[in-house]
């Protein structure tokens, strides 16, 4: 069984400028040069999304490329221009403000480039806002902080206050508090790109941990492609406000849709990319341990190398279905593109 | 030299006749039998104050909505400040009686002053330290030795009342203006308006409204001090990071918990800022508002200005900027300990508010030992200290030593560099003044502006007041290219030396923190009342914003384009001439805007030492409550400065355009 659809929107647009509506009226599905000649900015043109429960869904694009404001129809900060938003079968755009309150209240969370962090509150307060607001009990929510805290490694720091904090400590707070209300879809806007290239990956490899105990549906926005890579079972990418292109990293870099895209995938190692899976070959040969078909083709290719026989590939239930030797990895290590 | 192309040429020449015309304006108009080109002839004028007058008088007499009357109103408001403001003064300064007149009995006294005293140094020690709380003590110290101490505590007690309502409307105004954009759009000119339209306009409404005293007084402070409040609450919450309110509504807060929770709180840095202009702005009005029945240090120096007694006037316009040195001091240390991290101390109520509970104890120790000696409650006459002989004689001396050289000075000024100007000005034939004003507006910023220029001059002209705006042109610009000649060298040289700089900057401190009319006594007592006394006290008021603006367009050049120019070899000079006097050139621009406004701001108080300008007819209003009158003259001093900010505002701009900074 296919996963149900968490989040989806269709034919979103959001259009900048005084004429905007009119323009989307008469012209259902304007070209960039319709745009340009009715003196609006387009900053999202017709988005079509799905994204599935439980998966990191990662929106990428260069700045100005429209993924911020994309978020925020999505996640309806932003009004679009025309279009639907569809989360859990409820059209956010015709939701009331009452209606919206309580979504947000408990089935969205979302985490901010800067961290967004109250400045006059310390971190637990901060955690504990968006509870406070709901006017949950004091008891209950102070544990429910607690626990967050916990879980994100600020345990003993309670106290502090967002500066005395470091720009990791303080996204942690921040990805605290979008946690403590327990939302099923979770949005991050460029959560670590403020943070310097170190402590983003150690970032990282963190929410990955957390993504494993917890099981949301993400939204994921990013400048930066190797994050994308990293992160994403699927990756849009933007640009000029248009979505290009929407599949896994590995598609990505087999199958470019555009030199635009390609541009990107070029410069990214593909053995980080590549899945044993995708490179292997099928019908079952070796006796070695096998390697998950799932694994990146970088994390084994050394023991792959060594091994003077290929080695089996196994799914994730263990069976194995095919297996891999020294060639193929050269192939992606080496080779210049066509593999598979 | 650079050559001038040909729309700079055109310029020069509408300049040059301009001037040539000034100043054979009235012979011309003898010789061509027209005197209605230099004088707007009195037939033409379109009585505006009269309009207004009987408005104000229907206000006042029949206004009414069913059974309300206008005046009910205003007496719901006076009662309404009356309460906590009668409160506070007993508790400061009266005490509590019963009974009226000769047979009060005070059941309470006033708060000793060794408790005031008390209470501002531990204020001073919990907003920041030991300095801070020698500083304000020494302050308030100063206030009892000096003999001021009952009229500052009037004075503090209108602060207390003042601030609180001044903060707390701006705060709400501006939170509704930041809410609804067509309220913002409503306010915003009529906040321009209140804040270029002299104080004194006002006065006489509200004379009317109010009737003489202090509560009269405390609604014109309040109306004086809110408009900034206001317009700081608004640039606070949009100043708020966008994130945050992104995050406040994603947490899903209703819009009364994000305002209140989120975005007043994440400002309240900033809305600090605008609490102590509030705070400025009360101390600024002391004096002026002892002008329609406020008591303390401002009633004293208006007295001592009255009697031209220079060393009590002294001694109290002294005691005024202590007063504002220690609460503006008070309230910023307060405003940074908001912004900063502290934790909570754990421990019992009393343990964790030891100083409130020092204080309260004294109070009581104050009241029940004071029965017995009057002392610890009332600081002892015998034992204040005047300075005021030693004024007196420094003035004495000056005078009769240096008599000569004052004058030689003055008339030299007058002779060489203002009467020039007043003639000039006043020569100008009126169509031919408007139609320049006009054409600038024009060039500067379209026919918006052209309009604007145009219309509000032609509003001056038909309420007959033409003349008498050409003076107070005259005196503002005289004033004005003066504090520009001194003001732009000095900032330069403040921002290009360091230690040059901390002198300056010490020197511009102190000019702004003394209240405009302390200027006033030594300049009137070393040359005596007229224009050229005037001048220097605009001067020396309107000084602080072109040496301040010049210096931080100075120091904010950007570091690269200076290291350009080293690189291609420029020598100092060439440095200050080709990069960093251009670049500073919008800045500098804003700074003299801003000396305009000050300078504006201060003619009316000129007034008292007797210019013959719009001032004088404000001032004149006022003595006579005649509202119409002072409200024509104070709108039309508001439409010179109007005129004045957009043309130099539109000049910023485009040199800002120009140089690649703002599109």
């Amino acid at each position: 069984m296919p996963p149900k659809t968490k989040l989806s929107c269709r034919n979103v647009w959001k259009l900048y400028g005084p004429n905007a509506e009119r323009l989307l009226k008469t012209t259902p599905n304007p070209t960039a040069d319709d745009i340009r000649k009715a003196g609006v900015i387009g900053a999202v043109r017709n988005a079509n999304i799905e994204i599935a429960e439980g998966e990191i869904f990662v929106i990428m694009g260069l700045s100005g490329s429209g993924k911020s404001t994309l978020v925020r129809c999505l996640s309806r900060l932003i009004e679009p221009t025309t279009g639907e938003v569809l989360f859990d079968d409820t059209d956010l755009l015709t939701a009331s403000d009452k209606e919206l309150i309580e979504i947000r209240r408990h089935k969205m969370g979302m985490v901010f480039q800067h961290f967004a962090l109250l400045p006059h509150l310390t971190v637990l307060q901060n955690v504990m806002f968006p509870l406070t607001i709901q006017a949950t009990p004091q008891a209950e929510a102070n544990a429910k902080a607690h626990e967050v805290v916990e879980l994100v490694g600020l345990k003993g720091r309670e106290d502090y206050y967002p500066r005395e904090l470091s720009g990791g400590q303080q996204q942690r707070v921040g990805i605290a508090r979008s946690l403590v209300t327990e939302p099923d879809l979770w949005f991050l806007d460029e959560p670590f790109s403020a943070l310097d290239p170190l402590i983003r990956r150690e970032m990282q490899d963190e929410f990955l941990r957390l993504q494993e105990r917890l099981h949301k549906t993400i939204v994921f926005i990013t400048h930066d492609f190797e994050e994308a890579v990293r992160l994403a079972d699927r990756i849009a990418i933007m640009k000029d406000g248009v979505v290009i292109q929407i599949a896994t990293p590995e598609e990505l870099v087999m199958h470019p849709a555009t030199d635009y895209v390609a541009e990107f995938t070029k410069h990214i190692p593909r053995s980080k990319v590549l899945t044993v899976g995708g490179v292997m070959t099928a019908g079952a040969v070796g006796e070695e341990d096998p390697i998950a078909q799932s694994t990146r083709v970088s994390d084994v290719a050394e023991r792959i190398i060594a091994a003077d026989a290929p080695i089996p590939v196994s799914d994730s239930s263990g069976q194995i279905v095919g297996s891999i030797d020294r060639k193929a990895v050269a192939q992606v290590l080496f080779g210049d593109g066509d593999v598979a | 030299m650079t050559r001038l192309n040909r729309s700079q040429i055109i310029i020069l020449v509408l300049v040059l006749i301009t001037i040539v015309l000034g100043y054979y304006g009235r012979d011309l108009s003898k010789a061509l039998d027209a005197r209605w080109l230099t004088k707007f002839p009195s037939a033409w004028v379109i009585p505006f104050k009269a309009y207004i007058s009987s408005a104000m008088a229907w206000l006042i007499e029949d206004a009414a909505v069913g059974p309300v009357s206008f005046t009910d109103i205003t007496r719901a408001i006076a009662w309404l400040i009356e309460q906590p403001y009668n409160l506070v003064l007993a508790l400061l300064a009266h005490g509590f009686v019963s009974g009226q007149g000769n047979d009060a009995q005070v059941i309470v006294p006033a708060v000793s002053w060794i408790v005031v005293i008390t209470a501002v140094i531990a204020l001073g020690q919990y907003c920041r330290d030991w300095g801070l709380a020698a500083l304000v003590g020494a302050c308030f110290i100063y206030l009892a030795v000096f003999g001021q101490w009952d009229s500052a505590m009037v004075t503090l007690a209108s602060v207390l009342i003042a601030v609180p309502i001044g903060a707390g409307g701006g705060l709400l105004l501006g939170i509704l203006a930041y809410r609804y954009p067509l309220f913002e759009n409503i306010i915003s000119p009529v906040l321009d308006l209140m804040q270029t339209i002299p104080i004194f306009a006002y006065l006489v409404p509200i004379l009317f409204m109010f009737g003489f005293g202090p509560i009269s007084a405390l609604v014109a402070t309040i109306i004086y001090a809110t408009p900034p409040m206001v317009r700081i609450t608004t640039l606070a919450l949009k100043g708020v990071d966008p994130e945050i309110l992104d995050f406040g509504r994603m947490a899903g807060t209703t819009q009364r918990q994000l305002m209140w929770r989120v975005l007043v709180p994440s400002a309240s840095h900033s809305l600090m800022v605008g609490v102590n202009q509030v705070i400025m702005l009360t101390l600024n009005m002391v004096i002026i508002a002892s002008m329609i029945g406020a008591g303390g240090l401002g009633f004293d120096v208006l007295a001592a200005l009255r009697r031209l007694d220079i060393g009590a006037g002294f001694e109290a316009g002294i005691a005024i900027v202590v007063l504002a040195i220690a609460v503006d001091r008070l309230s910023q240390a307060f405003a940074e300990r908001m912004g900063q991290v502290y934790h909570e101390a754990s421990g019992s109520w009393v343990s964790r508010n030891r100083r409130t509970v020092l204080v309260l104890i004294l109070l009581v120790l104050t009241w029940v030992l004071g029965q017995f000696s009057p002392l610890l409650l009332e600081y002892p006459d015998s034992q204040t200290i005047t300075t005021g002989a030693f004024w007196d004689d420094t003035v004495e001396y000056l005078n009769v030593n240096y008599f000569d050289t004052f004058e030689a000075i003055k008339v030299f000024f007058l002779t060489w560099f203002m009467i020039p100007i007043k003639t000039v000005l006043l020569g100008i034939p009126w169509p031919w003044a408007i139609a320049m004003l006009t054409l600038l507006g024009w060039q500067a910023g379209g026919w918006r502006l052209a309009l604007l220029c145009g219309g509000m001059a032609s509003l001056i002209l038909v309420s007959g007041l033409w003349s008498k705006a050409m003076v107070t042109v005259y005196l503002c610009g005289a004033s004005v290219i003066l504090a520009t000649v001194i003001g732009v060298p000095l900032g330069v040289l403040a921002a290009l030396n360091k230690r040059a700089g901390t002198a300056i900057n010490l020197l511009i401190d102190t000019l702004q923190t003394l209240p405009s009319f302390v200027y006033l006594i030594p300049v009137v007592m070393l040359f005596r009342v007229g224009d050229f006394t005037a001048l220097i006290a605009i001067v020396l008021y309107a000084l602080a914003p072109a040496v301040r603006y010049a210096a931080h367009g100075i120091r904010s050049v950007s570091e690269e384009l200076i290291e350009a120019g080293l690189v291609s070899g420029c020598t100092r000079r060439q440095l200050l001439r080709h990069i960093r006097l251009p670049m500073a050139l919008p800045e500098i621009l804003l700074g003299i805007n801003q000396t305009i406004m000050l300078a504006l701001s201060m003619l009316v108080i000129t007034a008292l030492v007797g210019t013959r300008d719009l001032g004088q007819e404000v001032y004149i209003a006022l003595t006579k409550a005649d509202t119409g009158r002072g409200l024509v003259a104070g709108l039309s001093i508001a439409f010179i400065a109007i005129i004045a900010d957009r043309l130099i505002n539109a000049g910023a701009r485009q040199a800002r355009i120009r140089f690649g900074l703002e599109s």
